[in-house]
């Protein structure tokens, strides 16, 4: 079947919340790691905060993402109509 | 999960009877545990409660096994698509954490530090390119295996059967690793040898994945993920509780770690530590030495010995010292049992050096070793990354959630689930190491901790105590813990009765099994599937597919037991293998495939083709054993590139496979439409008009 605009812009609004949580992903997991040994220089809780994000803030982080990518696009897909039926 | 699939049940109905009978379940444990620690203060002695848990755990795996029998295909695939999110979280929860998560990574983590954070944040990451790239549209795809959507999307068999291989490759090694773990722990819970420990094992894998296919694997992930989730978090929050004073170890090791890092410092400086590491140094160069000239120095080494042998006897020196000098003029008496020695001795080297910092990041004598360490430790994180979300054995799971939104949320779970673990490894090895620094370094060797004495009989590779120096003290420098012994010991170091130790054993056979039956379905699916049914024989019966999946199901299981049971040296590396090879072969073929319509048949088999052979290449040149394997006489320095370590070659091979992917793409013809129109399908839960591509 042809695609609407507003399928278009389902698809387009994806790609857009997964190029931003992917933008994040990258600034926990390697910017973060490329800069380990200057963050453990300041102390969160206790930790050294690189040895922190490496051991559980990333972790933390990634958890958040993948909820809010599930949340938001179970929620997109009512939106625009293309929610699988209920049971 | 103990009812037949029944119509009339609604998934509502379906999801709390689940919780019903999983929270009697968690239930029956814990008394199950309970009436163990009893039986055990009335003196049941420790290796009944071993046998218990053994032979206890594997019972209730079968019995989930019979209960979910099944001669439906899409049961047997599939699990009949009707897993709610948080069950097959758990399951993949079981599915990913081997037996290596289980008991290695605090171990690692303790030897490591830092550094071996690569493994944490490397497998929990992926599962963000699994949520935000694969997992919603392979389930929206709906068929049973990756190298069906390869198939599909790829029109045609070469695709599929290049999927085939590499699912096959990655997830065989890894097999083996598996269940060469049961062998282990089979054996150290009975005593039976490895060799057969391992078929012991095997019949544990096959009781839950014969009958029932992927259905009963599920359900009994379901079970193995409590067990070894119980099983890894009561000893740790016990230690915490005895270190710190507080049942959260998650939060509680930041302290700890700040006092680690505090006697780390003076470990470094203390002059004892000096000493002994100075005469390790020593002695592996004068070993190092006499192994350059092996006949003159057993000549001389031997007259030295015996001179000294004499002197102690001349002044009358205590009997043990003398029985120490006899013995070392008897090891000089051939050749080999002193290059035996001498070989051993050499191989103390690296234990000259003084202890690593716990939280220091890439850690290197100059700047550029630094710079190629913090290089190693991102490319180990990428490539671990991708390849977890490209392994097919987790990607088959998310086919068995009931929708779209279904797979989606069950990402989240598999990631909670796997997060309760990984989070709290970094912690035990902290509060190990908290321990081994203040109640094991300094103290007399007459009187050592309880548990420092038990293990350090069980074996050498797990627990090695020298005294050095002969001053009767520990100094760190002359304990090696091997990575095992973290997990295994710590319901000891909290001072926890044997039944605990029984419990984190029957977890790590839990962790060990539910990752072998993920892994034994995604090989015996890819060849009766992908290959038999698909390519060999389309019109084959429902009961011949089934016969024959089964069988091959059977034959794998030998295949790897036999394998196994070789004991192969490389094993261990060809696993940390596996996920540079599935990120380099089928990520980007599979991100492309859904991505971008223009991706074509021809440029997909080239990319993955040129990202699994760049990858290959270079492990194949730069890893030792590979190196012996395939005969590379060349140096590894010359073959390597940006220091980057054979562990990581996936770096290259995966942008390789994306660029040659796109390249070739656009050199070739547009798909066809009928393709075009699978990818959108793929693309929206649900479009009115679209394709049914579900296969039932």
């Amino acid at each position: 079947m042809e695609l609407t605009e507003k399928h278009q812009e389902y698809w387009r609004k994806n790609l857009r919340i997964s190029a931003i949580l992917m933008a994040i992903w990258f600034v926990v997991t390697y910017v973060a790691g490329y800069f380990a040994p200057q963050l453990n220089q300041i102390t969160f809780f206790g930790f050294p905060l690189g040895f922190y994000m490496g051991a559980q803030g990333s972790l933390i982080v990634y958890l958040i993402i993948i909820v809010y990518y599930a949340t938001y696009m179970n929620r997109l897909d009512k939106e625009y109509d293309v929610a699988e039926e209920e049971e | 999960m103990a009812t037949q699939p029944q119509a009339q049940f609604s998934q509502a109905q379906f999801n709390q009877a689940l919780k019903k009978y999983y929270s009697l379940y968690t239930g029956g444990f814990i008394a199950f545990i309970i009436v163990l620690a009893i039986a055990e203060q009335l003196g049941m002695p420790n290796r009944w409660i071993g046998y218990t848990f053994l032979f206890a755990t594997i019972a209730l795996y079968a019995m989930i096994g019979i209960i979910s029998r099944t001669a439906d295909v899409a049961e047997y695939y599939v699990a009949g698509r009707r897993v709610p999110a948080i069950f097959n979280g758990m399951a993949t929860g079981a599915d990913w954490m081997s037996a290596a998560s289980f008991i290695g990574m605090a171990g690692g983590l303790y030897l490591a530090g830092y550094d071996g954070l690569a493994f944490i944040m490397g497998w929990t990451g992926g599962y963000v390119l699994v949520a935000l790239f694969l997992a919603p549209y392979l389930r929206k795809f709906g068929q049973f295996t990756i190298p069906d959507f390869l198939g599909e999307r790829y029109g045609g068999s070469v695709a599929r059967l290049i999927g085939v291989f590499c699912a096959i490759l990655c997830s065989f090694t890894y097999v083996v690793a598996q269940v060469y773990g049961v062998g282990i722990i089979t054996a150290r819970f009975t005593g039976i040898p490895l060799e057969i420990g391992v078929f012991v094992g095997l019949a544990g894998i096959l009781v839950c994945s014969f009958l029932g296919g992927m259905r009963a694997v599920t359900w009994t992930q379901v079970a193995q993920y409590i067990i070894l989730i119980i099983a890894y978090m009561i000893p740790v929050v016990w230690l915490s509780i005895k270190l710190m004073g507080f049942p959260i170890p998650q939060l509680a090791y930041g302290y700890a770690l700040q006092d680690v890092t505090q006697r780390e410092q003076e470990l470094i400086q203390d002059p004892k530590e000096i000493e002994v590491r100075n005469i390790i140094k020593e002695r592996a160069a004068a070993a190092a030495a006499a192994l350059k000239n092996p006949e003159a120095s057993l000549a001389s080494q031997k007259a030295a010995y015996e001179k000294h042998l004499e002197a102690l006897r001349a002044i009358n020196a205590p009997p043990v010292q003398i029985a120490q000098a006899e013995a070392a003029v008897k090891a000089h008496d051939s050749l080999e049992t002193a290059k035996a020695q001498w070989e051993k001795d050499a191989k103390l080297a690296p234990r000259a050096n003084p202890p690593k910092r716990h939280a220091e990041a890439f850690s290197g004598a100059t700047p550029e070793a630094r710079d190629t360490a913090r290089r190693n430790f991102l490319a180990l994180v990428f490539c671990l990354m991708i390849g977890t979300a490209a392994l097919p054995h987790i990607l088959m799971r998310y086919y068995t959630t009931p929708s779209v939104r279904e797979a989606r949320k069950s990402v989240g779970w598999s990631l909670f689930f796997i997060f309760l673990l990984y989070f709290t490894a970094p912690a035990l090895a902290v509060l190990v190491k908290h321990d081994v620094y203040h109640s094991v370094v300094g103290t007399s060797f007459a009187s050592l901790p309880a548990w420092i004495e038990g293990w350090r009989n069980v074996d050498p590779t797990l627990l090695s105590l020298t005294d050095f120096n002969a001053d009767g003290v520990v100094q760190l420098a002359e304990l090696v813990l091997g990575g095992d012994i973290i997990v295994l010991a710590t319901p000891e170091i909290a001072g926890l009765p044997y039944v605990i130790s029984g419990l984190v054993s029957a977890g790590g056979l839990a962790a060990a099994l539910s990752t072998a039956d993920g892994l034994l379905l995604t090989i015996a699916n890819a060849l009766s599937h992908d290959v038999y049914y698909k390519l060999i024989d389309p019109r084959a019966s429902t009961k011949r597919r089934l016969t024959v999946a089964k069988t091959l199901l059977l034959v794998v299981a030998l295949c790897a037991a036999a394998v196994a049971a070789q004991k192969p040296a490389g094993i261990l590396f060809l696993v940390s293998a596996a996920f540079s090879f599935a990120a380099a072969s089928f990520f980007p073929a599979l991100v492309l495939g859904i991505f971008w319509k223009r991706a074509t048949s021809l440029g997909a088999i080239c990319g993955m083709v040129a990202g699994l052979g760049i990858t290959f290449y270079y492990m194949a040149t730069t890893q030792p054993w590979l190196r012996e394997v395939f005969g590379v006489t060349s140096s590894i320095a010359e073959n390597t590139w940006f220091g980057i370590n054979p562990i990581s070659a996936g770096v290259f091979g995966i942008p390789l496979g994306f660029i040659v992917i796109i390249v070739v793409s656009l050199l070739t013809p547009k798909p066809s439409e009928k393709v075009q129109q699978l990818v959108e399908h793929v693309r929206y839960p649900r479009l009115r008009g679209g394709l049914d591509t579900t296969m039932t």
